[in-house]
């Protein structure tokens, strides 16, 4: 079996939850791998996170350069495609990062890819049998991938469950030196924080929140007249934020606000996992959308299958009379 | 500015439910509903909006048949100067990566300073912007949601990372970004305006006039296929409220008053 390594994403020492997933993900290809981590960067922070994953890895590839101070996919690809072994599989979380690095490096290291893997049914001599969803997450697919020249994994984050094991105690090996000049025909120059502009939905204990079955800008009423009736404060997905019908500060999501109700009802929205990724501490969910086979009815307590432009003046109406 | 949008038809999940066929290994294609994939529209009007203030040309390609001609045209009735379709003919089971082999060879014979794709398609696999960046050697970037002329050998543009903050790259010219939805308001694009390109003549260009290997193109070249589609089995998923309407209101004003939501 082809040697297994997992791409460590970090920021101020502090490794993501997706280093410790991406081991479960390998020992779905063999039970018997033991990954080796590579993490890439400058600094203190660097060693801080190299040190941080040796309970997970037994062995951790520390690539220092002070132009991998910022994980610029274009550099971190040349840095990569440097040191990994031809004929490898490498393991990323599939988040901004990965979705900016891996089909590139793929090309440049003559692998296969593939993206957002949900899970891994398996390998069968040098063929891996994958799953990922397609259509928002609608119906699933099983990928076979051929890894004989080496292949490009991006693992959905979540996905797979972190295995609580023995500390490994790995051994961190420096391979900083094995990376040449890094220059790039793209560089970064700085980030900027999300405008913290207008209502601060991270903090409301009940959320009314709107997907694209909402239709148009003018049905906003309804779901703004419900959320007054209950108390609530109306958030929303990506959708509606492209829009341009409600302002992103109001956008629940990977690429939004994280929120953490105890009570929130989804309102014509899908449920793709980039949405849900914004929903956390278990809030009781509710679903109501007019496609039974909306992916958002698989992580709702509860589901209603009705049209929301008709339902939720209703539910309105109801909860002025009766509360 | 000479600007290239690779666009893609997809069956538009606003329109349908995505559902099995009865031997459950495809999805059902009969009665699909069929539009450009989304994020393919901003793409388009960004590029729009960069030759209105810098001057230049929007070519849109795609790769497929005659079928994906109307994708084409509707990114020209939005104002794109041309359309171009590179035939997939012998290429059904293609990967991502033998899409982008069809892009490059077309990039190579023709000069683009901006190549723009839509962020990721129905399939949500979102890598042939990148390998096609990687094969042309131009710099890459995802997720685009701005992008500034600073003059003609760059640009200043700005990635959508987690939490809704922004990462800003200068990037060099000519260069691959991939764009994410909610950049721009596409235009609307009418009746009248899909009429008036309807005649408009659209080159068709296969394999041997791209001087694609078409083997290396082809399904057994890919590394990655498709198998089947599958319903995924589901979780512990929702407890759906039946009944009449006012019944389930009621249950679920009950259920929300239990659960904090209602005081």
């Amino acid at each position: 079996m082809a040697r297994i390594f997992a791409y460590i994403v970090h920021k101020d020492g502090v490794a993501d939850d997706t280093a410790a997933e991406l081991v479960a993900a390998a020992r779905k290809i063999d039970e018997a791998a033991s990954p080796t981590a590579i993490v890439t960067g400058f600094g203190p922070d660097l060693d801080t996170t190299c040190n941080s994953v040796r309970g997970s890895y037994v062995e951790i590839w520390k690539v220092a350069n002070e132009a991998l101070a910022y994980p610029n996919a274009e550099l971190v690809r040349k840095a990569l495609a440097g040191i990994l072994p031809q004929g490898c599989v490498l393991l990323l979380p599939h988040d901004h990062f990965g979705i900016d690095l891996s089909p590139g490096l793929s090309i440049k290291t003559n692998s296969a890819y593939v993206s957002d893997v949900v899970s891994i049914e398996g390998a069968e001599g040098t063929f891996l049998k994958l799953v990922r969803p397609e259509f928002g997450g609608q119906v699933s697919a099983h990928v076979r991938c051929d890894i004989s020249s080496g292949a490009i994994l991006n693992i959905r984050p979540g996905a797979f469950k972190a295995q609580e094991t023995a500390p490994l105690n790995g051994v961190v090996v420096d391979k900083s030196a094995e990376i040449g000049a890094l220059t790039a025909k793209r560089r970064f120059v700085e980030t900027i924080a999300a405008d913290g502009g207008g209502v601060d939905i991270s903090k409301e204990p009940v959320l009314v929140s709107v997907g694209r079955g909402i239709q148009e800008k003018d049905n906003l009423s309804i779901v703004q007249e419900l959320a007054d009736a209950m108390g609530a404060v109306v958030s929303c997905s990506r959708p509606v934020v492209d829009a341009k019908w409600l302002e992103k500060s109001r956008q629940v999501g990977s690429s939004g606000k994280t929120v953490k109700p105890k009570v929130y009802i989804a309102c014509g929205i899908s449920g793709s996992f980039q949405h849900l990724a914004g929903i956390k501490g278990n809030p009781f969910l509710v679903a109501i959308n007019k496609n039974p086979k909306a992916p958002i009815f698989q992580a709702a307590d509860v589901g209603i299958v009705d049209d929301i432009l008709e339902f939720l003046p209703e539910l309105t109406a109801r909860i002025r009379e009766t509360c | 500015m000479e600007i290239l949008v690779c666009a893609r038809r997809v069956p538009d999940t606003s329109e349908n439910e995505i559902e099995l066929n009865s031997s459950g290994n495809d999805i059902e294609r009969d009665d699909l509903v069929y539009s450009v994939n989304e994020p393919d529209n901003y793409a388009v009007e960004e590029a729009l909006q960069i030759i209105a203030r810098e001057g230049g040309h929007v070519t849109v390609v795609t790769v497929g048949n005659e079928d994906d001609e109307e994708v084409l045209r509707r990114e020209m009735a939005m104002g794109a100067n041309q359309g171009v379709l590179l035939s997939d003919e012998g290429l059904s089971g293609s990967d991502g990566k033998g899409i982008a082999t069809i892009l490059k060879a077309y990039v190579a014979k023709n000069r683009y300073d901006l190549i723009l794709t839509g962020v990721q398609a129905e399939d949500g696999a979102a890598q042939v912007g990148g390998m096609l960046a990687a094969m042309l050697d131009y710099p890459y970037a995802s997720l685009v949601n701005s992008i500034q002329v600073v003059d003609e050998k760059k640009l200043k543009v700005s990635r959508e990372i987690a939490g809704g903050n922004k990462e800003v790259n200068e990037i060099d010219l000519p260069c691959v970004l991939s764009i994410q939805t909610g950049i721009n308001e596409p235009r609307y694009v009418g009746m009248r305006g899909i009429r008036q390109v309807a005649s408009v003549e659209i080159p068709a260009l296969g394999p041997s006039e791209l001087g694609v290997d078409a083997a290396s193109v082809s399904e057994a070249a890919a590394k990655v296929k498709r198998v089947d589609y599958f319903v995924p089995a589901a979780g512990k998923g929702a407890e759906i409220l039946q009944g009449k309407r006012e019944e389930i209101i009621d249950k679920l004003i009950e259920l929300m008053k239990a659960k904090g939501g209602l005081k």
